[in-house]
């Protein structure tokens, strides 16, 4: 029995050397860390506060689920729409009223009842090969045309860029329709879902498809890493529908925990990031399209020109999220 | 066994193995809650083909495994050839590599933009996809090959072990009566093999259902796959624990057919062994052959992703050589090293109760104990949690009831999830390495020790722990292994943002740039060496 009892001293151990210090903040962020640290510095230096910024792939919805009011969560970071409704859904998040944020984000970038708020834009683009396709005037809905037959690259269709995607094409065309472009889509497609999206960029550089889907803030991305700078440089992004409704949007976020401990500077931090200076470094060191009005886009990334972007009001894509889930599923879009 | 063993070394034994198997009953009773039409919608969609790829997925590296592994162990047990001596180890090295990692080293040789396909095209000229047919690495008989690479040496292993003690006398006979060796080979050697074989295959089957790294990076969708995407993706702890009771059906029946094989395998073979004056000398063309084979498979199993991995690892090596591999390789030790001694504890007690009890149902504590190896790191993970966080917050109601401030999230916002998970799941490995030991130990030591006075505990550090030195250690070694490896349940159940080697490198793996993780995946495979080679030295003294 003293075994037992030791084992379960040295776990008590453990968790007592990991203890929440008071003055600080806990982030569970589905962005990686290192997009985030430089701004949340910023914020430590501003303010005192200490930010713990802890990274997850996935499942981090689910972990506040089962942490419950025992979660040390103070503020979510997701790094899409989705993400954010998913929180909502699971009613893991608290209202925020706070002046400065409401006006700092405009109306339809931000939930009616203040539970969420986008932090950045960005693009679902269509990029194509320079060399064997060219500059594309192209619509989502071409990607089910037989002249694209074994030419395109995507990741995994669940992914929850694409099934943003896929939602706007329900919200817009019905389900029906959506399901016949899907399938039209996936026969188009050069090779089984996998990868990230710069992983299909790549696969249009080396001549396995022609054109890949990818976010716009890739492009910029690929162009400062030295490894991938040719991969960037093999493709041009295209901005889709540019002639009707305008290129799917998605967005970035942050939610209030529903059970944060530390609620007041939990606030301040989200105020922060709504922020000039804040906007100005996601702009600048991540290549998004800042929500914030008056701040404008990085030098680079306005150079890829003016682009018209769907109005789609974003959480009229929560509604279609499951439906798109499941029809993605139907068409087994990554088998 | 007669002797006055006190009860409470019994009800210890079954306190252990209560805590043990709460995993797999808390995961059935999940399973057994209705759940929201998830489960239902995936029956209807994507489930079938789940289940046919994990099957299939099976079947295809037990045999590639068969395979790769029989002609290994047969010419090493039973031929002479240059180089025989090395190679007996020398093939052991796969069991250290982690699947996917061998996986993505020969994805990055074959894709489209690999080397192999850029000489093929410069070659013929062609342009493009379209121009050829190249089969793709990811897919399910890429992944079966590639787990078959790493997998193999447990079959090797075992089949050579019973080659080697196949009874002599037999196989003179058959040779005197006209077999040829390859008859022989046929007709006898391999069918007496055949409950080892069965062994092999069945624990090759098992560590193939627990993958995850390899299909995922693959993207061949599983039912170990499926586990995760349910539970983080569709968010339904309920779907996925009906999935893995799915899973658990499926191992459970390999489990049954293995110890079927294994119950006639106490049948024959009670004579003399094969002496080494036994082994066919090969020459020429033949001993050539024979040293190509083991040579080829050593090559493309070991050899080769090592290699790429310590070019990896010397072209990034300034990036890669920072806190953060320090940090990593530390909690990787630290919880590696807490569960090998943990499993060690327990397992000693369990078996001394075995071995000591004269109560026959006394057994049960350590058979229930081993069933934690059949479940694979996913569907583990979802039967610690339930149990873990019901606990934590009971604790916390608890405080909560006195006014007091609750201590948090003691069990699951802490590696002590981990370390339990990892606990049960390997605690099979210590206790089937003290069960070979006592074998050993003759009982009529235990007699005499009790003619003498001595108590049950001393009978256990007097007498036995110094005769088992040798199994503990053995059995610790292996847990400590395979706690370095272990990849889902770490994934699922660590802390959040704590990271370990399997969880950095299969961070790489998923970005597709391991080139950034080579120098942790190179302590992976080299921790994992040292174990095999003691391993293989005290079976060569054990024949």
């Amino acid at each position: 029995m003293t075994l037992v009892k030791s084992a379960l001293a040295l776990g008590l151990l453990t968790v007592a050397s990991s203890a929440v210090a008071k003055d600080s903040l806990t982030v569970y962020s589905y962005r990686q860390a290192f997009l985030v640290e430089p701004i949340l510095e910023q914020f430590t230096q501003e303010t005192g506060v200490k930010v713990n910024v802890v990274f997850a792939k996935d499942g981090i919805a689910e972990r506040i689920a089962r942490e419950g009011r025992l979660s040390p969560a103070d503020v979510v970071l997701t790094s899409d729409f989705s993400r954010l409704m998913e929180l909502v859904e699971k009613d893991l998040v608290s209202p925020v009223n706070n002046e400065a944020i409401n006006q700092n984000i405009p109306a339809q970038y931000r939930s009616p009842d203040n539970d969420w708020y986008a932090l950045t834009m960005r693009v679902r683009n269509v990029y194509s090969s320079k060399d064997r396709v060219g500059k594309l005037d192209i619509n989502y809905e071409d990607l089910a045309n037989p002249e694209y037959k074994g030419k395109i690259c995507t990741r995994s269709g669940k992914h929850p860029y694409n099934v943003a995607l896929v939602a706007s094409m329900i919200a817009h065309h019905g389900e029906a329709d959506t399901k016949t472009w899907l399938q039209g889509f996936k026969a188009n497609l050069a090779r089984k879902p996998q990868g990230n999206d710069r992983a299909q960029v790549k696969a249009v550089t080396e001549g396995l498809c022609d054109i890949a889907i990818g976010n716009s803030y890739y492009y910029g991305k690929m162009l400062m890493d030295e490894k991938q700078k040719s991969w960037a440089e093999s493709v041009y992004i295209n901005f889709p529908n540019q002639d009707n409704r305008g290129a799917h949007i998605n967005v970035s976020g942050m939610a209030l925990a529903k059970h944060s401990p530390n609620k007041d500077n939990a606030v301040k931090l989200m105020a922060f990031l709504t922020s000039n200076v804040a906007q100005q470094a996601y702009a600048e060191v991540n290549m998004e399209y800042p929500v914030k009005a008056d701040v404008k886009p990085s030098e680079l990334v306005a150079s890829w020109g003016e682009f018209k972007a769907d109005t789609l009001p974003i959480y009229k894509l929560a509604e279609n999220h499951q439906a798109a889930v499941k029809l993605l599923d139907e068409v087994e879009f990554d088998l | 066994m007669i002797l006055g063993l006190t009860r409470s070394w019994s009800l210890t034994g079954y306190m252990i193995a209560a805590v043990i198997v709460l995993p797999l009953i808390a995961l059935l009773v999940q399973a057994s809650f209705p759940d929201e039409a998830v489960f239902s919608h995936l029956f209807n969609t994507v489930l079938p083909t789940y289940i046919s790829n994990s099957l299939l997925l099976i079947v295809l590296v037990g045999l590639g495994s068969l395979i790769i592994a029989v002609p290994a162990a047969w010419f090493i047990a039973r031929c002479e050839f240059p180089g025989r001596r090395y190679f007996q180890w020398l093939l052991l090295l796969p069991l250290a590599m982690p699947a996917y990692i061998v996986a993505y080293v020969y994805t990055d040789m074959l894709d489209y933009a690999g080397p192999v396909q850029i000489a093929l095209r410069q070659w013929f000229e062609w342009s493009s996809p379209h121009d050829y047919y190249f089969p793709s690495v990811r897919s399910l008989g890429g992944a079966a090959i590639m787990l078959s690479l790493v997998l193999f040496p447990y079959i090797y292993l075992l089949a050579r072990t019973a080659f080697m003690e196949q009874s002599a006398s037999l196989l003179h006979a058959s040779r005197i009566m006209g077999c040829t060796p390859w008859r022989s080979f046929w007709r006898l050697a391999l069918p007496m093999a055949r409950p080892a074989l069965a062994v092999g295959v069945a624990l090759v089957a098992m560590e193939t259902a627990a993958d995850y790294a390899t299909v995922s990076y693959f993207a061949v969708p599983t039912l170990t796959t499926a586990v995760y995407d349910t539970w983080l993706g569709y968010g339904s702890l309920t779907a996925a624990a009906k999935l893995s009771a799915i899973m658990l059906l499926v191992i459970f029946a390999m489990v049954g057919v293995e110890r079927f094989a294994r119950r006639k395998q106490q049948l024959f073979q009670k004579q003399s062994s094969l002496s080494a004056a036994d082994r066919y000398s090969l020459k020429g063309i033949h001993a050539f052959g024979a040293f190509g084979y083991c040579a080829s498979l050593l090559f493309a199993a070991f050899v080769l992703p090592f290699v790429v991995l310590l070019t990896y690892a010397v072209d990034y090596f300034d990036e890669s050589w920072n806190e953060q591999f320090w940090q990593y390789s530390w909690n990787s030790l630290y919880i590696a090293v807490l569960v090998s001694v943990i499993c060690l504890l327990l397992s000693l007690i369990l078996m001394f109760v075995r071995r000591v009890s004269p109560r026959p149902s006394d057994n049960l504590p350590s058979r229930l104990s081993s069933t934690g190896y059949a479940l694979p790191g996913t569907v583990l993970a979802i039967g610690v949690l339930v149990p873990l966080t019901y606990l934590d917050f009971a604790i916390n109601d608890i405080y909560d009831w006195f006014g007091a401030r609750g201590p948090g999230l003691l069990f699951t916002g802490s590696i002590f999830a981990i370390v339990f998970a990892f606990v049960v799941r390997f605690l099979a490995i210590s206790i089937g390495s003290i069960e070979n030991s006592y074998k050993r130990i003759s009982p009529s030591l235990d007699m005499a020790s009790i003619t003498m006075g001595q108590q049950p505990r001393q009978l256990l550090t007097r007498v036995h722990l110094p005769l088992l030195r040798k199994g503990l250690l053995a059995g610790a070694l292996l847990v400590f292994i395979e706690s370095m490896k272990e990849l889902p349940a770490a994934l699922l159940l660590r802390p959040i943002g704590f990271e370990n080697l399997a969880t950095y490198v299969f961070q790489f793996v998923s970005d597709e740039m391991l080139e950034h993780g080579a120098l942790a995946a190179i302590v992976i495979v080299i921790v994992g060496l040292i174990p095999l080679i003691y391993l293989n030295r005290s079976l060569e003294h054990a024949s």
